[in-house]
This record gives C-alpha cells, structure tokens and sequence, in this order.
C-alpha cells in the first residue's frame, strides 16, 4: 500500500519548472499527482509518476537532485467530515502527518499523504476500513 | 604638519643605518627569547652574528598567521607576561583568534604612529575626534584613542554603530575628525541624508578611515557625500595594528613608519624580493616591538612601494594603497574571512555537497555575505521543515565561525560552477 512519490528540489527562478515538465514529456512520463512546497529561495516538487524509475534516471541525468518518498493514498466520499474521520483516525494512534494533497472528483476524493509511520497507518486505516490506494494503482510494482 | 619630522624626514642613509642597528637588535632578542624563531633560524643555518645590516634582511625567515596561531595563544611573545600591559585579538578567524600582545613601550609607540598617522592627515590638538571603530579586542578603536590624545586632540570614544549616536554628538559636539571603516563612513552619509542633516552643517573635515580595503573611487564617494577629505590608515594588528603606514594630505600612497616597520615587496610565488616598484606581496619586520617582534611577516597584502620623497616634505617610504590580496582573504565589515573557513564547517556538518560560493555586497554600504550550498541527493528532504532546519544549523555553525551574520542560500546539485584548477569560491560585487 506504500507509495513512492518522486521529491525533486527546484530552485526558484523562472523556467524552472518548465524544465522539469519537458524532462518528463520528453521520455513520455506521466504525472498523476502533483504538489509544490515553496520558500523564499526554492521550492520541492512533490509527484507521483506512472514510471518512477525512468523518472528518476532522467531527472538525475539532468542534474536535478531526486528523492524517493514513501507516501499513502486513501479515498474518502466527497462528503463533510469524510477527511476529518480519517485524520482524527491517525491522530488518535500518535500517527503525524507531515504534509497532503489531494482533489475531489465524480463524489469521491483522493488524498495522498506523507506521515511518520506509513506502515502502522496503513494497519490502522485498514482496520478502519478506508480504502487506500495501492502503487500498482499509479504504476508497474 | 608632521609629527615626528627627525625619523619621517630622515634621510635615506640614515634611516638604513638605524633600522639596521634595530633590526640586528631584534634578531638577537628573537634568537635569545622566542624558540619558534631560534629553531628557525637554526634550521636555516643563521645565527645572530650573520645579520649585520638591513641588507641581510632576506636571509631571515619568513612568519605567517599560521605561526601565530599554531603558538596561540603567547607562544611567540618575547618578553615575560608580567612585561605584557594589553592584548589584542584578530576576529574572524578558524577556531583560534591570533593574539597580540604589548608591553608598556609597545603602547607608547603604537600611539607614537598612530600620533603620526593623523598628522599626516592633518589632525592636530586643535581638533575633536569622534573614534567610531570598535573598542575591545579589535585594535582600532584603542589604538586610535591613544594616538588621538598623544597629539592632544579632544577624543569621543563613541566606538562603533548606534548610527543615530553617532550623529548627534558630531552635531552636539562639533567633531572635526571621524575615524571608522570607509564603508561605514559611507553609510553615515546615507544616515545623515534621510535624518536631512547636510554635511555642510557639520564641523566634520577629515576623515581617518581603515580596517578593510578600498579603491580611490570609494575615496571620491566618501569626499563628495561627506564634503571632507578622506585618508587611508593601514594596519593590522600582527604588527601593531591601525597606523603601520598613512596618507599625507598629498594622498599619493601611505608613508609607512619605517624606522619601527621595515616594508619589503617579495613575489607571494617564489617569496624573493623583487625589484624597487613592482607590485608584489608586503611584508614588514618589525624592529622595536618588544612583546610581539615578527621578522618578514607575510601581509597577503598586494602593493609596491616608492622611495622618492614626497612633496609633504617626508622621506618615508610610500606604499600604494592595497586593494589585492595574494591569498584569497576576504574582508566584509572589517572581519576576516577565508573561504577556507565556510569550507570545513560545511564538511564538518557533512550534508550537504562541499560546493559552495561565498557571494560578497554591499547594501545600504553595509556589506553582506550570502553563501551558497548545494544540496545533497542523499540529505535532501521532502519536507520543507527539514531543509530549513538544515539551512539554520549551517547558518549557525558559518556564523559562529566566521563572526558576522551571514544568509544561507540552498541550491541545485552543479550549480556552482566547477572548474580544473583553482576553484572560484567568492564573488564579490562591492566595487572595491
């Protein structure tokens, strides 16, 4: 159920990120999910790829430093307090979450989310009956 | 006006026959009561008796701050610690500070110079002088207020900052002299504009500036927005601190106070000396210093030297006024920095890559340092938190080092650029 989300350090400066859009276009890598931390100074690309490990090589051919991150993926219904059970699930067995993003679409929403311990999330989720997502969901374990 | 006009308008004989009598002096003492110099002498084959005059000088051994600081913190002084009246300390650099120290006739020659320092730059008891470089273990400030009440002038030891301070009293008290960095003396100006003070309201007509190197344009700059007339001090506290060498008012290179520092130019490649007005590494020995004598202290400094005599009437040797160095020492806000520095704290922290550009400028003329580093494949993070926590720990570990604030920039991976030989670590936009 774990995850493997690409992190990819990016200065901030114009153009940036267009250079790394067209790495990926360029050796047909799709982007299923995608999310930008920023400061002052840079910024860290979050995503997940149908192909991480040519992603990898590509961005690291192009200089860019590349980090694996181990994530989860749940779905919840598009309803009020859907995502509030889920948090309050992982908070009540000490589990931190780090950072998420997510979107909602057709009545149900998919969130992805960095937390200290996944493995044990998972376990609690499963219990609970959340539906997580699996990495074959994104691409070929 | 000259302060001393017996040793600075000496004759050329002359002075070489007393500096060669002080410099025998000083090698004998050396030899007799510093063993970092008598095994140096030793090795060469020297004894006391081989230096007969100043034309032996270049047989003696050279000394560098790496000396001072492999004997910190008094291993090189030549005299008891009881003799010792005062120390100073250099800042700024790796681990230890280098030490200094002063007997009792030490200090009185050190106001002696620095007496004759700003006379040269027309000063005199007639005068108030707002002292505005550090007090403590920095030389200037001190070393500025001797001087300053030798010639009998009236002395403000403001020390430096508190810029609103500063102003006030040159208002209140009717400074005459101000004595600081010249990019501090720049940034008064910029203070006085925006509190609309103008220049010509104030009593101020000399300025006595030092402690970092700047260029004849910087000279032009503080003149015009200040409305005074701006001289160089030179220094460094190894060999005595501010005052080793000044403009006159001709302001055609720095007199040096030759028959207590004697100047050689050697190549920093082949440490030979070299001929009489090539540009070349500075290096002075000093011969009445009795705590703390250094025989051919290696300066860094790039200049070249002119023996004509000046139309101030002075016979000194002039130096040009320095604005290169031959190691690549940088000096932001009067400290001392080595790239070398930032170098091993980052691989003493270990995560990040060891690349790094140390990015010099002046805002406001306040200079500022901006490092930046590049990030590791293996350290860096996901999480924002954790590269800000890794940019404050270098943070605090550069400045805790080098002495003076510094930001800290994370970059990509080859972003610095490389190259085959020597490395550019620095890039220094202050137009000095």
């Amino acid at each position: 159920m774990i995850i493997q989300q690409l992190s990819v350090f990016l200065e901030n400066r114009s153009g940036r990120l267009t250079e790394v859009t067209e790495i990926l276009a360029n050796n047909k890598i799709n982007i299923s999910a995608l999310s930008i931390a920023e400061t002052a100074d840079y910024g860290v690309l979050r995503m997940i790829v149908d192909n991480p490990e040519k992603a990898i090589q590509a961005l690291k051919k192009n200089d860019l430093s590349v980090h694996k991150t181990d994530v989860i993926a749940i779905i919840t219904p598009d309803t009020p307090g859907a995502l509030h059970q889920v948090i309050k699930h992982l908070s009540e067995e000490d589990i931190n979450v780090a950072y998420m993003y997510g979107y909602s679409h057709e009545n149900k929403a998919s969130i992805i989310m960095k937390v200290n311990e996944p493995n044990k999330a998972i376990r609690i989720l499963q219990d609970k009956k959340v539906e997580l997502l699996s990495a074959g969901n994104f691409y070929e374990v | 006006m000259i302060w001393n006009p017996h040793y600075e308008c000496m004759d050329r004989e002359e002075m070489r026959a007393v500096q060669s009598k002080r410099l025998c002096d000083t090698v004998d003492r050396v030899y007799h009561n510093v063993p970092f110099y008598r095994n140096k002498m030793q090795q060469l084959g020297l004894e006391p008796g081989d230096i007969k005059s100043i034309d032996d000088i270049s047989k003696l051994p050279f000394t560098t701050k790496q000396d001072l600081r492999d004997n910190y913190p008094f291993g090189l002084f030549a005299v008891p610690k009881s003799e010792i009246v005062r120390v100073h300390a250099s800042s700024g650099t790796t681990g230890k500070p280098t030490v200094v120290g002063y007997s009792r006739k030490d200090i009185g020659i050190f106001s002696e110079v620095v007496a004759r320092s700003l006379y040269a730059a027309g000063a005199s008891r007639d005068d108030i002088i707002q002292v505005a470089y550090g007090y403590g273990l920095f030389t200037g400030g001190l070393g500025l207020h001797y001087g300053a009440e030798k010639i009998g002038a009236t002395v403000i030891p403001i020390s430096g900052g508190n810029t609103q301070k500063q102003l006030q009293l040159m208002q209140d008290f009717e400074s005459t002299v101000i004595a600081c960095t010249p990019s501090y003396a720049l940034y008064l100006a910029e203070a006085m504009d925006e509190s609309g003070i103008s220049p010509d309201s104030l009593s101020l007509k000399i300025g006595v500036f030092g402690a970092e190197p700047w260029t004849e344009e910087m000279r032009h700059k503080i003149e015009k927005n200040l409305n005074i007339k701006a001289y160089d001090i030179y220094g460094l506290s190894e060999i005595m601190g501010p005052g080793v060498a000044n403009d006159c008012i001709y302001q055609n290179g720095l007199h040096i106070w030759e028959d207590h520092f004697i100047p050689e130019i050697i190549s920093p490649d082949t440490l030979t000396p070299l001929e009489q007005g090539q540009i070349g590494e500075l290096v002075f020995t000093t011969i009445t210093k009795e705590a703390l004598p250094l025989l051919r202290y290696r300066t860094r400094d790039l200049t070249r030297l002119n023996y004509d005599k000046c139309q101030c009437g002075r016979t000194a040797v002039r130096m040009e006024k320095c604005t290169g160095r031959s190691d690549d020492m940088i000096i932001i806000r009067g400290v001392n920095v080595f790239p070398s520095q930032v170098e091993s704290v980052l691989l003493e922290i270990g995560e990040t890559k060891p690349h790094y550009l140390l990015i010099v400028e002046r805002e406001n003329s306040l200079d500022t340092l901006e490092i930046w580093v590049e990030v590791d494949d293996y350290y860096f993070s996901d999480e924002i938190g954790k590269l800000e926590g890794l940019t404050k720990k270098i943070k605090h570990a550069v400045e805790s080092t080098l002495g003076i604030s510094v930001k800290i920039k994370l970059v990509e991976p080859k972003t610095i650029q490389r190259s085959e030989g020597k490395a550019k670590r620095v890039i220094d936009k202050r137009n000095i």
